[in-house]
This record gives structure tokens, sequence and C-alpha cells, in this order.
């Protein structure tokens, strides 16, 4: 079994899209969206839910105002800066702003300091038309978003090795911290999805470091390429100098705005120009997915 | 004066937003970009850098000689960044909060102050705009304490603009939580209906006023605009979906430079904001 992460560095390059496009084209991969935050696949995928769990993460302190005593112990020794006292002195825990560190209930004197467990999410098990689907919803404004994606991905990788699935497709994160990293974590290789812009090319440069910092094999395709010739020949030039082959060159095709507007995979409009880079770039993935299996 | 631009979902415009709100500015601007794990403003604004530094936070190291195993550290570690087993003592400073309670506990001084490098902020001029960035080393996970620290370096300023990260957790909490009003960026999509929703709530949440602007507006997909006056949120402006401003986004160039007429708006934008 293979574990495919698409991700991108820079937000908005088409991770989704493409993923959807992937689901549709294998058919019966196990699906994970590790988009936590902003999770999108299933607008283009429609699975009808399953399953629904509550992710229950971390603690957040919460002082007993009838039980404190206003000695400013717990405001002291905040390092986040997220007690503050009203003018009787009294503690109160600002909850966005709180780690769940326990430090301060720790230390209280008076013991007036609770923590209570986090609901920080739900995280779904669901069927779509191209194989099964685990994915999450971080309730906004909430933390520990590396830790559902842990979770969602522990949970995906378990059935579909109950289901011997062949492939996981991941469609991750944006960005290079905590939730891509979590992401990262167990995957076989990582497509990296970019486009010919000034920001996509020192985001891919960034996302291709955090590859090679995990010793992941990368590849990269370009998404909307003729969108700026040159710079198209910049970012296949870096990669060439990062010795990370570009798979594959997606032509700026209108019928993608309106898979888009419609939510549904572009892949599905077969005979644009788009759909066929994108069938092409699967099969070359595919390919060299199975030589890293004989390696 | 403090403006947030934030989405929900990537890619959406915050930074050609952020960027063409400082350049439209007649006061006196500082520009912090809180995307600090793919920061991209200084593309547009091609500042001279005047100074760096890099940023750390504390994690504990131990000294073996003087642990006696108690396993206080470990217990009240809610990170599992300590673990005791027997007569063994291992500190995994990558997994570190640096809440500093291990420190506390300990009775033998058997930890001592070490540093991680989270990354690096840097701060100069790009014509008359004070421009700080911060990036975030790779293979780090944590962007928060980074985004605080760039932050607090910039201080205040008559307005002050913050490009924040995409999504909804916890480094947009820290890049828009102090903001004066936050604009949301999206694009008329179902993706970025869906995910301006989620961003719209984070920010009720939070308590703070904000407006949306659409970007890439005119692609067909009208839900967006509805849904703004059916919730009564205000639609701030919306810049036209044209290939030229694509074309001239790839090469670095602000959209108020492309589209005629959009400083003037991004400017009286600014001035009904401070009202």
């Amino acid at each position: 079994m293979k574990e495919l992460l698409v991700l991108s560095g820079k937000g908005g390059t088409g991770k989704t899209s493409i993923t959807a496009s992937f689901a549709v084209l294998n058919q019966d991969a196990m699906l994970v969206d590790c988009d936590v935050d902003a999770s999108d696949l299933h607008l283009l995928l429609s699975p009808e839910t399953r399953e629904k769990n509550d992710f229950i993460s971390g603690v957040t302190a919460r002082v007993r105002p009838d039980d404190c005593t206003a000695c400013g112990t717990c405001v002291d020794i905040c390092h986040y800066d997220a007690i503050s006292t009203s003018e009787d002195g009294i503690a109160h825990v600002e909850p966005f702003t709180c780690e769940g560190c326990a430090v301060c209930a720790h230390f209280c004197p008076e013991n007036a300091i609770d923590l209570e467990p986090d609901h920080c999410g739900y995280w779904y098990v669901s069927d779509t038309d191209y194989g099964p689907m685990v994915h999450a919803r971080l309730i906004p404004g909430e933390e520990n978003s590396g830790k559902l994606v842990a979770l969602v991905k522990k949970e995906a990788r378990e059935r579909a090795e109950k289901l011997s699935k062949d492939i996981i497709l991941v469609d991750g994160p944006p960005g290079i911290g905590c939730p891509v990293i979590a992401s990262v974590s167990g995957a076989d290789m990582i497509l990296v999805v970019t486009e010919p812009t000034q920001s996509g090319l020192h985001d891919l440069e960034r996302v291709l470091g955090l590859c090679r910092h995990f010793k992941i094999p990368a590849c990269v395709c370009i998404n909307k390429w003729e969108l700026n010739k040159r710079l198209s020949e910049e970012v296949e030039k870096a990669c060439e100098r990062l010795q990370v082959p570009v798979v594959g060159k997606i032509p700026f095709d209108e019928t993608v705005v309106e898979s888009l507007v419609q939510g549904i995979p572009v892949v599905k409009y077969k005979d644009c120009s788009a759909s066929k880079s994108i069938a092409n770039i699967w099969s070359a993935i595919q390919k060299m997915l199975n030589q890293e299996e004989q390696k | 004066m403090k403006i947030a631009v934030a989405s929900g979902k990537g890619g959406t415009g915050k930074t050609t937003v952020s960027v063409s709100l400082a350049l439209s500015s007649s006061k006196p601007v500082t520009f912090v970009d809180c995307d600090v794990e793919e920061p991209n403003a200084h593309i547009f604004f091609q500042p001279e850098m005047s100074g760096s530094e890099t940023f750390y936070l504390t994690v504990p190291r131990v000294v073996e000689d003087r642990c006696t195993y108690c396993g206080k550290c470990r217990d009240i570690c809610q990170f599992n960044a300590i673990t005791v087993f027997g007569k063994t003592i291992m500190a995994f400073q990558d997994m570190c909060h640096s809440c500093g309670g291990c420190f506390l506990v300990c009775e033998e001084h058997a930890l001592e102050e070490a540093r991680r490098e989270i990354g690096r902020i840097e701060w100069g001029y790009s014509r008359d705009i004070k421009v700080f960035q911060a990036s975030l080393r790779v293979g780090e996970a944590m962007s928060s304490p980074l985004i605080k620290a760039v932050k607090k370096k910039a201080g205040n300023d008559q307005l002050v603009i913050y490009d924040a990260p995409p999504g909804t957790s916890c480094p947009v909490i820290n890049t828009v939580r102090d903001a004066d009003y936050v604009i949301l960026v999206t694009e008329p999509t179902p993706f970025g209906l869906h995910d301006l929703k989620l961003a719209a709530e984070v920010m009720k949440e939070l308590g703070l006023s904000f407006g949306v602007i659409i970007n890439k507006a005119g692609i067909g997909f009208d839900k967006v605009n509805a849904w703004c006056s059916e919730n009564q949120v205000t639609l701030l402006a919306e810049i036209p979906f044209r290939k030229d401003v694509a074309e001239a986004y790839a090469r670095g160039i602000p959209v108020i430079d492309v589209i005629s007429g959009l400083k003037d708006r991004f400017g009286k934008l600014l001035k009904e904001l401070e009202k």
C-alpha cells in the first residue's frame, strides 16, 4: 500500500482539484483530507457520512472566581499572557490564548483553576463514488490541528489496510507548519502543486526543503503553466537544481474554473486539455510509486 | 488602527489586497507579513532590509548528574516533551511549547535553559512603508510564537496592516486578535464560500468586526454576494477576474498598478474604515 500526499506550500494552487481528479481516475483509493482548517475535498466528492466522531484534545484552564484570592501567581507564571485580572484582582483565562500547559493550575495555591478538556472538532468516515474517505473539521479557532491530522491519517491507514487498498490519496494543508508536518509523516511520495508566479516559486522551494528535511521523495506539477512561461521555466530549473522531477504541466483552462463553480472534479470533463494533463500526471505518479516499491 | 487581512482558503488574494491597501494609504503605514510559513509580500514590496534577528524559544536540556529521575517534569509537561523511565530521562526539544513548567517543578536544578530556533524576523523599508516579515525554519512546526514575535517587533503605527496566513486555527487567531478590523478575502467559488463561512465564524467568536472583499469576481458563482447580503456582512469591494491581473501577479506586480481606479477605491476604503 502506498500513500501519496498532495502539498503546495502556497494556498490555492490546485491541490484539492488535483486530488479529487486522482480519486476519480483511480476509482478505488482510500481518500483523506488533511486540510482540517478549511477542508474542501468534500465539496468535490459529495461524500455520504457514515460515522461522525468528536475530536477532544488538550485542555483549557478556567479559574473558579469564587475560589480565587487574587494572589496573581497564575498571571506571573503564564508564558502566553493568557491570564488577566479584573479590577478586584480576580484572574480570568482568555481561552483563545491559553495553550493548555496546565502550569497555572499546578501552581495555584488555592487550587482554584480547573483544566477542561477541549472539544476541538469532528472527524468523519464517509463513502464517496470513488472510495471511502476520512476527513475532519476543526472547530474554527481551535488548536491542535496537527493532532487532528495525525488522527485522521491513522484512522485512514487502518481502514485502508483492512480493505486491502493499494493507495491512500491525501489532500494536504497549505504552508509548511504543524498540520503539514503531521501530514508528511508516513507518506511514500509527495506531489507538490505549484503555479508559475513569484509567490509560487518562493513557496515551492520551501516546501521542497521540507520534503528533503523529512527524506520523502517529491515530484512537482505546474498548474496554469502558460500563465507565465518564463516563470514556468524557472520552476523547472529550480526543480532540476533540487533534483526533483517535474511530472507534468497543466494548462490554464476555463473548464477548470467551470468545474470549481459546479463542484465537479475537473477530469469528469473528459475532453478538456486540463483533464488530459492531469491523467498523464496520474500515470506518471503511478509509475514512480511502483518504482519506489521495487527499490 | 490595525487592519488584518485574512481568509479561510489559501490563494484567494490576501497578499494582493493587503499590499494594495498599504500602497494606497496616505498615512504612515507598517506592514507585517504574518504568513510566516510562506511569506510572500516581500515579492511585491521588494523592501530594502535593514535589520534581522533569529527568534528562539527556551526549551529544557537535562543535566544528568543532577537528575534524581523523580518524574515531576514529565508529569507537568502537557506536550509529551519529557520522558522519564527508570534511570533514563529524555527531553524532546522539538515537542516543547516553552511553557516553563518543567523548570519550575525541578527541585534539583537538573534542567537548564537551551534554545530552539523557530525562525528569522527581518525588517526594512519599501519606499516609505515599513515592512516586517518572518520566516519559519523549515522543519519547525510551531508558527504561532513567531507570529507573536514579529508583531511585537513591528509595534504600532498610525496604520498597521497584518497579512494573515490561510486557515482558521491558531496562526490566524494570533494574527487577527488585536486587530481593529478584519478584511476577509474570498473568491466566488463553492470553496471560497465554504471557507469564508468558517473564517467569519472565527471573527464572530473573537468579537471582531469584519467585511469581505471578493477577488476574481465575475467567474460565474454569485452565492458569495448572496451570502453577504443575507448575513448583513459588508461587501467592501470586488476585484474582477482578469487574465492581465493574474499575469501581473505572477511577475510580482501589485494589482493597483494594473486596474485603474483601484488605488483610489482602496484609499477611500481605508478612510471609511478609520471612521
